[in-house]
């Protein structure tokens, strides 16, 4: 421990450079652990809790939680929650892959602008990026109201009645996540896409690729790395996302977010909420890691 | 190939169109001389007046930016030191790997689940203190504590590409510590730095889960605001307040594109993943 060595050219024990390090280190970290690690903690305990009559935690340890959250009431077995939180996975990935599918053809476009307007069209991207979620999601309000064509459309086709607004429908959550979600996976893509190696292209093309393969073999490997980036940064938010489903979906398309919320606000019943939040943190870990295995296979191939 | 140009223009134009119709939307309606209604009754800025006289709004503002400013300050520092303190001291295998693990967990965890984990533990802590009720000290606690993992990433990132032969030359010309952080250190990180701090600041401004779990009656910043005020109803003044606020991010966007024209910024995105 007290042994001498070199580091970034200086001369010092072993101790001392831990001890400074660890000065670096602490503030940050301690706070993490406070507020970050320790509730985190916390919150898995109070999952095995109860909910006492006035909606505070009583200390005994129990599944009950959790049997609820598979279905199992009072009144029987009911597969609600259990809908949800598969709804809210199948939106999380729904989003992100729309998003996908519209980004690579913006980012191509994007990339083929000349420097100037280039920087001008990544702006533009970007500003939705940082704009305020509530006030993007409650923007449909307005494109989606009966007066305005979207919605004459649809009463036109008899999709809905005449005078009604598209929301509070499923469409419009799609509507509102894809358009929250979709700078969230341009502009890490992008990133890629700008440096695409287009030889690798040009010699697909002489070997008479058809543009699927053009892509698959050419251009999804080059940009996987800002694409996994943008899948994660999507899928993530995606899955606890409660601001879109509330406006817009209503009690009609609930998901997961709007659940645990719920529980922490109308019925505090937390232990409850601590439960249904870790269903919804495995569920997310776990399609992450699906999702890098499946990506680790492909590379292989 | 023509052909493939053509589609992905279109869908490349469609695509903007989708992203920007909804807030032209919220700009067209915001000078509409109407109080109900989405029908064109003349152009009118009292929307926008009335804004300047609502209590509420101008306090709702002040909090989202006294919100902002302090916690953006607090995880700059924090997240800094973090950062020094991770890279460049020569920490065993199986550390590192923990601290990475940390402060990948904001990324990987959706911000419900940290705003649920919050509340729990605030409570916990307000039978020792009533700093812990909810207002905007445990806002300012919650908005830190996923900034600083986000400026320690992103401050990493620059330490990683500085390298350190510069810090080695002045330790081998018998640089102090402070010497060398005040000297070298520091300037050479401080794109990265202030690129951290921006990224903080619009995080802050840009969150409504935590805040939404973690406010207090008094402490109501604009996005609480918002969302409160159109699950009722839907009024022009909001769209004006609305459209403020898109101003206010436009300009925050083009300041951060100045700031860090050099540190490439889309290099930050993908420093997450890592």
């Amino acid at each position: 421990m007290n042994k001498l060595m070199i580091w970034y050219g200086e001369l010092l024990t072993q101790k001392n450079l831990i001890k400074r390090g660890a000065l670096f280190l602490t503030p940050g970290m301690l706070w993490l652990m406070i507020f970050l690690i320790l509730p985190g903690l916390i919150l898995v305990l109070v999952s095995f809790a109860g909910r006492g009559s006035y909606g505070e935690l009583v200390w005994e340890f129990s599944l009950e939680n959790y049997s609820r959250l598979m279905g199992f009431g009072v009144f029987g077995w009911t597969p609600d929650y259990i809908v949800i939180l598969l709804r809210s996975a199948w939106v999380a990935i729904v989003t992100t892959g729309i998003s996908v599918l519209l980004s690579y053809p913006l980012c191509f476009f994007i990339a083929g602008k000349p420097k100037r307007t280039r920087f001008l069209w990544l702006t533009l991207v970007i500003i939705p990026f940082w704009t305020n979620m509530v006030i993007r999601t409650y923007s449909w309000f307005l494109i989606l109201a009966p007066e305005l064509p979207l919605a004459k459309l649809a009463a036109w086709l008899k999709i809905i009645s005449p005078g009604m607004a598209l929301y509070p429908s499923a469409f419009a959550v799609y509507l509102g996540m894809v358009s929250m979600f979709l700078p969230f996976v341009a502009l890490p893509l992008f990133s890629s896409v700008e440096r695409l190696d287009w030889t690798l292209v040009e010699a697909a093309q002489d070997l008479y690729a058809s543009n699927f393969r053009i892509f698959m073999h050419a251009i999804l490997p080059q940009t996987l790395p800002g694409l996994s980036v943008g899948v994660i940064l999507t899928f993530v938010p995606a899955m606890g996302m409660f601001v879109v489903p509330d406006l817009l979906g209503g009690a009609k398309y609930m998901l997961v977010g709007n659940l645990i919320q719920q529980q922490f606000g109308a019925s505090r019943d937390w232990a409850f909420g601590a439960a249904i939040s870790m269903g919804l943190m495995i569920l997310t870990l776990f399609s992450l890691y699906l999702y890098r295995k499946k990506i680790n296979n492909t590379e292989l191939i | 190939m023509k052909k493939l140009t053509l589609l992905i223009n279109i869908v490349a134009y469609g695509t903007m169109a989708f992203l920007y119709l909804p807030l032209m939307a919220v700009a067209f309606f915001s000078v509409n001389n109407t109080k109900y209604g989405l029908a064109w009754k003349g152009f009118t800025l009292d929307w926008y007046l009335a804004l300047f006289q609502n209590e509420v709004i101008l306090t709702a503002a002040w909090n989202t930016l006294i919100l902002a400013v302090i916690s953006t300050l607090v995880s700059t520092v924090l997240g800094t030191a973090l950062a020094i303190g991770l890279d460049r001291f020569p920490w065993p295998r199986k550390m590192n790997t923990t601290f990475d693990l940390v402060l990948h967990l904001p990324v990987i965890i959706p911000d419900i689940i940290l705003a649920a984990a919050l509340v729990v533990v605030f409570s916990f802590l307000r039978t020792f203190s009533g700093l812990f009720e909810p207002g905007l000290f445990t806002m300012i606690i919650g908005h830190i504590t996923f900034q600083i993992a986000f400026v320690a990433l992103v401050v990493r990132s620059r330490l990683v590409s500085i390298g350190k032969e510069v810090e080695e030359a002045a330790r081998d010309l018998y640089a102090t510590t402070p010497y060398l952080l005040r000297r070298v250190t520091l300037p050479l990180l401080m794109p990265g730095i202030i690129a951290g701090a921006m990224l903080a600041f619009t995080l802050s401004l840009d969150d409504f889960v935590i805040s939404f779990f973690t406010a207090g009656p008094d402490s109501i910043t604009l996005p609480l605001y918002i969302f409160a005020a159109v699950r009722r109803v839907v009024t022009p003044q909001i769209h004006a307040l609305s459209t403020l606020v898109l101003f206010a991010t436009i300009a925050l966007v083009i300041v951060m594109e100045r700031l860090s024209q050099k540190i490439n910024k889309k290099n930050v995105l993908m420093e997450i993943d890592n």
